[in-house]
């Protein structure tokens, strides 16, 4: 039996974890989608259809998962966090209403014309869907972050007793809801998007490139492949470097708002000037992987890359150590090697951005088989790396579930018995590993059907089967 | 700021916006129970069709719509976050079980569809059609039950009313499932659906009243507004409702029927409204007035949802427009 307090966290993070694979896929491939729709109605050529079509049912399957696991998470902050609702609820849950309302009912409906409706409307309309959709996903983020980024930085509301519980009220929207952390996290997560899912494409179409060029193996829709990588790698060349360039003023607004998050980023215990950034750091015993400190790492540094990091250029800043701080630390482990990890990677995405396009530009894209490899190895990582930079913000933060105002622990529903949560942790468990499993399994024959044929493409698109099994199959 | 200021100093227009916020979650609970409702029941009504293209033909039907139905449950549990947060909190951590079971039927009746195209063989479309009837049951069984502990204040999950006013929910779903298809569908597959209306229809009538007696048998505090002229004249309209919902059906007239269905859903949900109202979480002892967010976030969400609801239902206009009339030749899940 688990602790109510440690399952109901367990399973938060569980269940966040695995929901937000999903909307970084729409997210990401909403601009795609929109682009394809345009030039496939502009141009009829077929192979945009074929892209439209193919990356449609990915989006298609994506959004349904997406949705059943973020229901999950706007009833669990009811169900496990009970006190933390009641207490911040008459002001964060108004974003969670608006992002209802405005965002994923565009996204919803729409998304009903766009998967199944390209012969029941006009292009206009079937324009206005792929845009609407796109719309939707990119408004859903906007406020489930102004959300989030008011429990990074809680601003504008005063303390108030009501029916005997302490409880946020509202009083200043423009600096609750219009708050400067909401910035760095809508860019940085949107851009991040964009960024998985054009690794995820390279990568996916960078093994049917290598197939076909290098091994000489017959590819159906080469064509299709290629124009994929191609679109694939100006998204890559557009967003790898804007990441990390945003990624360092990010750093340094955390360092202004949330020391003790950013002393964790660095394992800095004690406060220090010219305190050097571990680009690449080793644990070398098993207690510099589970406690790092930054004075016993074993990597290579850049001499006071942190405190320029913090301060915005200057290498002998001084960076309040965690040591400073009272109470609890964030489990200073995990956030530091997660933003080691998520930092280097994007330098990697950096890299595999310039090396593809430098190719392209040389024409040698079909010919060079070390790079589709890192492409296909580094297909997922986009992905992984935004897991692993929520996971600095959100455990970074800890041990408050409202930075400075309410511990994670005090906002854990009170009436919620151990037994309950343990339950409902393991079914989730199980459920998740499933829903993983089959979603994985049918993005995978989705891939070995490939796109529509060109027989089925718009011309001859009246299937003889009448109520017949899936033209989009 | 003057404009913050005056958000806080009093409600908008002088309007009683607690009540009317309490009104509206019900409104939207009542549009979701309505619009996901015909997916319910058509998953309910999926399980006694043997016929491979019937099958195919009901998950055709509710393809383009049943994610953005559900946004409604969404937006149902947004909209009380937003404006009763403690409310929203006591009750989903009291049924902290039923809860997740109903997240977990949602999860499987979203999934079981597309699950169900994926492959042609005879094993796994069995296995998946049967998840697709199970979620269909479930979900509205347990928010069925859900309801009813919210109404009773009952604190334990599983009870005789709740079970009662779960089956009175199914019941409807699939009254409203009929309703759907027979708008999407044509020739055989659309007659033979009448029959299947009228007993769905007849199940409802007598859960309804079942469900009725065994609250008013189990809440001494509740029979005054269950004799009030209110809910008396909710029961009357309801007859009127099962009564054009019949003579449609048996006159092919479809769309009324679908009226007719969308006025059984809202009227039960007005009856659950009335009785509950000015309470709004009984176990707590909790009223709207007691419940309510402050002015300024009150007003602030007022003028959201004024704004952002008649958007919506032009979202769902475009969309119902756009998959008019029965399914066509070719078009599938």
């Amino acid at each position: 039996m688990v602790d109510p307090v440690i399952a109901s966290r367990l399973q938060f993070a569980l269940t966040t974890i695995v929901h937000i694979v999903f909307p970084v896929v729409s997210m990401g491939l909403a601009p795609f989608l929109v682009y394809f729709t345009w030039k496939d109605i502009r141009t009829g050529e077929p192979v945009y259809e074929q892209l439209r079509r193919f990356w449609t049912r990915i989006f298609a399957v994506s959004f349904v998962v997406g949705t059943v696991t973020g229901i999950v998470l706007e009833f669990e902050f009811g169900t496990n966090f009970a006190a933390f609702s009641t207490t911040a609820g008459p002001l964060f849950g108004g974003p969670l209403a608006v992002e209802g309302m405005m965002a994923f009912m565009l996204e919803a409906t729409f998304l009903g014309v766009f998967v199944f409706g390209r012969e029941r409307v006009g292009d206009a309309l079937y324009m206005i869907s792929a845009v609407a959709v796109g719309l939707g996903t990119w408004l859903s983020a906007i406020w489930i972050l102004i959300a989030n980024s008011w429990m990074q930085l809680p601003r504008g509301y005063e303390m108030v007793s009501r029916n005997g519980e302490q409880v946020v009220h509202l009083v200043d929207p423009v600096a609750a809801y219009l708050n400067p952390r909401f910035f760095w996290m809508f860019v940085h997560m949107q851009n991040a998007s964009v960024e998985s899912v054009s690794l995820a494409m390279a990568g996916l179409a960078a093994y049917f490139v290598f197939r076909h060029h290098v091994w000489d193996h017959p590819v159906d829709h080469v064509r299709f492949w290629e124009t994929t990588l191609k679109i694939a790698i100006v998204g890559l060349l557009l967003t790898a470097p804007l990441q990390v360039f945003h990624g360092d003023l990010y750093a340094r607004h955390v360092y202004e708002t949330q020391p003790q998050k950013f002393a964790a980023m660095e394992a800095v215990w004690e406060t220090d000037s010219y305190v050097p950034e571990y680009l690449i750091a080793f644990p070398t015993s098993v207690e510099s992987l589970l406690d790092p400190r930054a004075k016993e790492i074993f990597g290579i540094g850049i001499p006071g890359g942190a405190s320029w990091l913090a301060s915005g250029g200057d290498p002998q800043a001084t960076i309040r150590g965690l040591e400073e701080f009272e109470g609890p630390q964030p489990p200073v482990a995990i956030v530091f090697w997660s933003f080691r990890i998520m930092v280097a990677l994007g330098f990697w995405f950096v890299t595999l951005a310039f090396w593809s396009g430098y190719r392209w530009f040389r024409g040698e894209l079909f010919e060079d088989d070390l790079l589709h490899k890192a492409l296909m190895g580094s297909a997922p990582l986009g992905v992984f790396a935004v897991e692993l930079g929520w996971i600095v913000t959100e455990v970074g933060r800890q041990p408050w579930v409202i930075q400075g105002v309410m511990k994670t622990s005090d906002g854990v529903s009170p009436g919620l018995s151990g037994a309950e949560a343990t339950a409902t942790l393991a079914g989730f468990a199980v459920v998740y590993l499933g829903l993983l499993t089959l979603y994985g399994y049918v993005i995978v024959r989705i891939v070995r059907a490939g796109p529509p044929d060109r027989a089925d493409l718009a011309t001859a698109e009246t299937d003889p089967d009448a109520t017949g099994v899936g033209a989009d199959d | 700021m003057t404009s913050v200021e005056t958000l806080s100093s009093g409600p908008l227009f002088g309007l009683p916006l607690p009540d009317l916020w309490f009104g509206l979650i019900f409104v939207i609970f009542g549009t979701f129970l309505f619009l996901d409702g015909f997916d319910f029941g058509v998953g309910v009504l999926f399980a006694t069709r043997e016929d491979a293209e019937e099958r195919e033909q009901f998950l055709a039907a509710i393809g383009p719509f049943w994610d953005g139905n559900e946004v409604w449950l969404v937006v149902f549990g947004g909209a009380l976050f937003a404006a009763f947060p403690s409310v929203y909190a006591n009750l989903f951590s009291r049924q902290y079980l039923l809860m997740f079971a109903i997240l977990g039927a949602l999860i499987l009746r979203g999934l079981a569809p597309e699950m169900y195209e994926q492959r042609h063989d005879e094993r796994w479309q069995r296995w998946w059609g049967r998840a697709f009837v199970g979620g269909s049951l479930a979900t509205p069984l347990f928010l069925g039950m859900f309801t009813a502990n919210w109404l009773l204040g009952s604190t334990t999950l599983v009870t005789l009313p709740g079970v009662l006013v779960g089956l009175t929910v199914v019941a409807l779903t699939v009254v409203d499932g009929v309703a759907f298809l027979r708008l999407k569908t044509r020739g055989d597959v659309r007659a033979d659906l009448q029959s299947d209306g009228y007993r769905a229809l007849a199940a409802y009538l007598v859960l309804v009243v079942l469900s009725l007696v065994g609250i008013y048998l189990v809440a001494p505090g509740l029979r005054a507004t269950m004799r009030s002229p209110l809910v008396l004249g909710l029961v009357v309209l309801t007859l009127a409702f099962a009564a054009v919902y019949a003579l449609t059906t048996h006159r092919d007239r479809y769309y009324l029927a679908f009226v007719a269905a969308a006025g059984l859903v809202f009227g039960l949900v007005a009856v659950v409204a009335t009785l509950l109202h000015p309470s709004i979480d009984p176990a707590a002892g909790l009223t709207v007035e007691a419940a309510v967010v402050p002015t300024l976030m009150l007003n602030l969400m007022s003028i959201g949802a004024a704004l952002l609801l008649p958007l919506v239902a032009v979202y769902f206009v475009v969309l119902y427009s756009a998959f008019s009339g029965p399914i066509e030749a070719g078009e599938s899940y």
